[in-house]
């Protein structure tokens, strides 16, 4: 049957048909969903690692085994496991291991937009890339083959608008058990392939040259590269999500779809080349095509034409393309008709022909309610809504009093960040996962007169802030770290790990206590907090800011997004309130400001009542103290 | 046969409003009406009060999972900021249904920036649109008991506008909403087909 998937549920799906029975993974925007998707199916088994490294050592171990296994993260995250992954393209696989990779252009939820193409190169292993469900599913399949053909793990390249994205694909009616484990008697020992030593290192260097050699060559046939004949007068070079946009623009032309971004093909070019007046090269990131087309000899144009950063669409691909002249201007449509209104203000007249922005068009007095000749709004102009702490959200006390202490907060990677948010802004550094511990550290032996700390989330703390906290132990460091634990991965829609005392299949599993890591390395001032303890967290964080010994708060309050706690909403005393602008400082959605006192909207307050403990006015109520409804 | 013509749709709201379901719905009423379809949709932050956008694209043949600005047949805004913020993926002409409902962002709480009035979003509206619809999904949504159900109201409204068999759409609602919300959610669908025949 024919079913909607997203590009994430579908490379799962994919993995499933492939007879994969293992995967393994850690959580990364917008990556997640495809781990997550693939426990769904029967018959399989699935962790989440406490980092894309580990998870790529499991899902190695795995393979030595024999079996098909494949290994989930985001871009950034491939920096994390690139070490082992080095490695791995050395020693060779057995059973098919893919590294399912999203990147995220444009970055919606990154810190950077590295183009994973690159580790093609780098590391040299395949890359393929889908650029739509369908394809996600059968490039899966695809990598698993390459894989144990070449004894090479091969990654497989998303980008947010492919994971993220529901497009059809035929899939099976009923779902079945497909993997049989094997039953293995006993590992096959083979030292001389599965440890780079130098001696053996440099006879593998020279086989994973020759193995690039042969899958080029493989790629100039395989079924994942395909010419598409159209027009002679141009021939457009895209893959993934590219082509999707290019299609849209270039519906005559000649194309050439790579689905495998590395290594690339030779001859394929040079067949294009006969076919067409000009190649143009549309790709998303980094000019990697284009560089190697040109390398070959042949005139490409690609990045003169079309931005190199940040995300596309078809938009963007046809203005840059309609600036080049690669096709014709389009004609301005019109509005046909005057516009009508329904159930809204008083009818209003004619306002041009639809096409903008009104500037001009508009009859004085035309903007109904509003004097004549006003400027009509843009767009751009109206109010940004940026993401903030959500309602309810544990962090928030911590940030607000470590606002309030002006400390110098050095950040990391998690719903934390936006700590940074106005009107707490109340983080002041962020890199990469775990880096804001050791950042602290150096800031701290140098010293400055601030008082600093570092916050980091729980699964942050498994991920990468143990080794940098053991530093600042064995290096005899001042810092603080507070560790802000709500129990679960939850930026990336609540994922457990190594705190939470339940496996990804629900499973209960001892709990890592924070607290209890922190002693072990050495620590001796280590505190517990409930962050809503607001006396408590303002006595405590002090203490332990002005104290020259190192040492770890660790500040626990469960997601309430998770556990889906939810109170009755406080309410304003509207004799009390004057808009101070207090809570306001919390930085709550929900707390709205009516100009000379402010509401809260029930629909968005989740009743955690942190405003009721910061108004120096008593003006906010609790309905669970102050005698309201519980 | 002749070939379908493609309608491209942009859902605008915030976290919280059924947007995304709504889309979902939409998207699978465009494959079961013979269409290629497509769906994207940024909500990574959702959950933290930001924007929430997705887009539906049906055609003969889609390529491109979002739309392209100015091309747009139908814009559904669920809060009247965020409509107001993507009417210029509208083609000249296109509709938009609208709910009359506000959620005030960040910087107009922390009185950097002011929400526009009721006035002005229409005027903006108007500079492009050509049918505008406003809709207070939110009311009806509360009087039958779930904020999450202004989406599905808004629906109704659509399918009624593009002159679209119900039964089909009543038929993807039921098998996309947990069964004990089905009930609520005809309900509702059809309190925006109705408010359609009332326009």
């Amino acid at each position: 049957m024919k079913k909607l998937l997203s590009g994430n549920e579908a490379i799962a799906y994919g993995a499933y048909v492939a007879d994969v029975g293992y995967g393994v993974g850690y959580p990364g925007t917008p990556s997640t969903e495809i781990l997550q998707a693939f426990s769904a199916y029967p018959g399989v088994h699935t962790e989440w690692a406490p980092n894309e490294k580990v998870a790529l050592d499991v899902a190695t171990g795995i393979s030595y085994t024999g079996e098909r296994v494949f290994c989930t993260m985001k871009h950034v995250g491939v920096n994390v496991a690139a070490d082992s992954l080095m490695s791995i393209v050395f020693t060779g696989v057995r059973g098919g291991l893919v590294v399912a990779v999203a990147d995220d252009p444009g970055m919606h939820s990154s810190q950077n937009e590295q183009d994973t193409r690159h580790y093609g190169k780098f590391a040299k292993l395949p890359v393929v890339e889908p650029g739509d469900s369908a394809e996600g599913a059968a490039f899966m399949g695809a990598a698993m083959e390459l894989s144990e053909r070449f004894k090479t793990p091969v990654i497989l390249r998303s980008v947010t608008r492919l994971s993220h994205s529901r497009t059809p694909l035929e899939v099976m009616d009923e779902l079945v058990p497909l993997h049989t484990p094997h039953e293995i008697e006993k590992y096959d020992r083979d030292p001389a392939q599965q440890i780079p030593l130098p001696m053996n290192a440099r006879r593998m260097h020279r086989e994973v040259e020759q193995k690039l050699v042969d899958i080029a060559e493989w790629a100039e046939t395989c079924e994942l590269n395909r010419l598409e004949p159209g027009g002679s007068h141009l021939g457009i070079v895209a893959s993934g999500i590219a082509y999707q946009y290019a299609r849209e623009v270039f519906p005559d032309a000649t194309f050439l779809k790579l689905g495998l971004a590395y290594p690339l093909p030779r001859d394929l070019f040079f067949k294009l080349q006969g076919m067409v007046e000009r190649i143009v090269v549309v790709e998303e990131l980094d000019p990697i095509y284009e560089h190697h087309i040109r390398l070959l000899g042949i005139p490409a144009a690609g990045k003169d034409i079309f931005p190199l950063c940040g995300e596309f669409n078809t938009e963007i691909v046809r203005e840059c393309a309609t600036a080049a002249g690669l096709v014709p201007v389009r004609a301005a449509s019109v509005r046909s008709s005057d516009p009508v209104v329904v159930n809204g203000l008083e009818p209003v007249a004619a306002l041009g022909n639809g096409n903008g922005n009104g500037t001009g068009a508009a009859p004085a007095g035309a903007a109904a309610g509003t004097d004549a000749g006003t400027e009509i709004l843009q767009p751009a102009q109206l109010p940004a809504r940026p993401p903030m702490l959500c309602p309810g959200c544990g962090h928030r006390p911590i940030f607000y009093v470590l606002q309030r202490l002006r400390a110098m907060v050095f950040g990391d990677i998690g719903c934390y960040t936006l700590g940074a948010a106005p009107p707490l802004n109340a983080t002041h550094t962020c890199g990469a996962m775990g880096a804001g511990v050791g950042v602290l550290h150096g800031v701290d032996i140098v010293g400055v007169k601030d008082r600093t700390v570092a916050v980091i989330g729980d699964s942050t703390f498994f991920h990468g802030g143990m080794p940098p906290l053991a530093n600042i132990a064995y290096n005899k460091g001042v810092s603080t770290v507070i560790v802000l634990d709500n129990r679960i991965t939850a930026m990336t829609g609540h994922q457990p790990n190594p705190g939470t005392g339940r496996t990804m299949d629900g499973v209960e599993t001892p709990e890592i206590k924070i607290e209890e890591v922190a002693r072990a390395f050495g620590f001796s001032r280590v505190d517990v907090l409930d962050p809503y303890d607001l006396a408590e967290v303002r006595r405590v964080l002090t203490e332990h800011l002005d104290s020259p010994e190192p040492s770890v708060v660790v500040a626990r309050y469960p997601c309430v997004l998770h556990t889906r706690e939810k109170y009755a909403q406080p309410s304003v005393d509207l004799e009390l309130c004057n808009n101070c602008g207090t809570c306001l400082k919390i930085g709550c959605a929900p707390i709205i400001n009516k100009g000379d006192h402010v509401e809260i909207d029930h629909i968005l307050c989740s009743g955690c009542d942190y405003c009721v403990s910061v108004c120096p006015h008593d003006a906010i109520v609790s309905a669970r103290t102050g005698g309201g409804e519980e | 046969m002749a070939a379908l013509e493609k309608v491209d749709f942009v859902l605008a709201g915030v976290g919280g409003q059924g947007t995304i379901l709504a889309s979902d719905i939409l998207v699978e009423v465009g494959l079961e009406s013979g269409y290629d379809v497509k769906k994207s949709e940024v909500h990574g932050m959702a959950q933290r009060g930001g924007s929430v956008e997705s887009q539906v694209r049906w055609g003969e043949k889609v390529y491109s999972a979002t739309v392209e600005k100015g091309e747009v047949e139908y814009l559904l805004g669920f809060e009247m900021l965020e409509a107001a913020r993507w009417v210029d993926f509208l083609k000249p002409g296109g509709d938009a249904i609208v709910n009359r409902y506000r959620i005030p962002p960040p910087p107009v709480n922390m009185g950097v920036a002011r929400y526009p009035d009721e006035a002005e979003i229409q005027t903006l509206m108007l500079t492009r649109v050509g049918r505008l619809v406003w809709v207070d999904a939110a009311d009806i949504a509360a009087e039958l008991g779930n904020a999450a159900l202004a989406g599905v109201v808004m629906l109704g409204l659509l399918a009624a506008d593009m002159g679209m068999e119900t039964d089909l759409w009543l038929g993807v609602i039921e098998r996309l909403v947990p069964a004990r919300f089905v009930e609520l959610n005809r309900e509702a669908f059809g309190r925006g087909v109705e408010l359609s025949g009332a326009a």
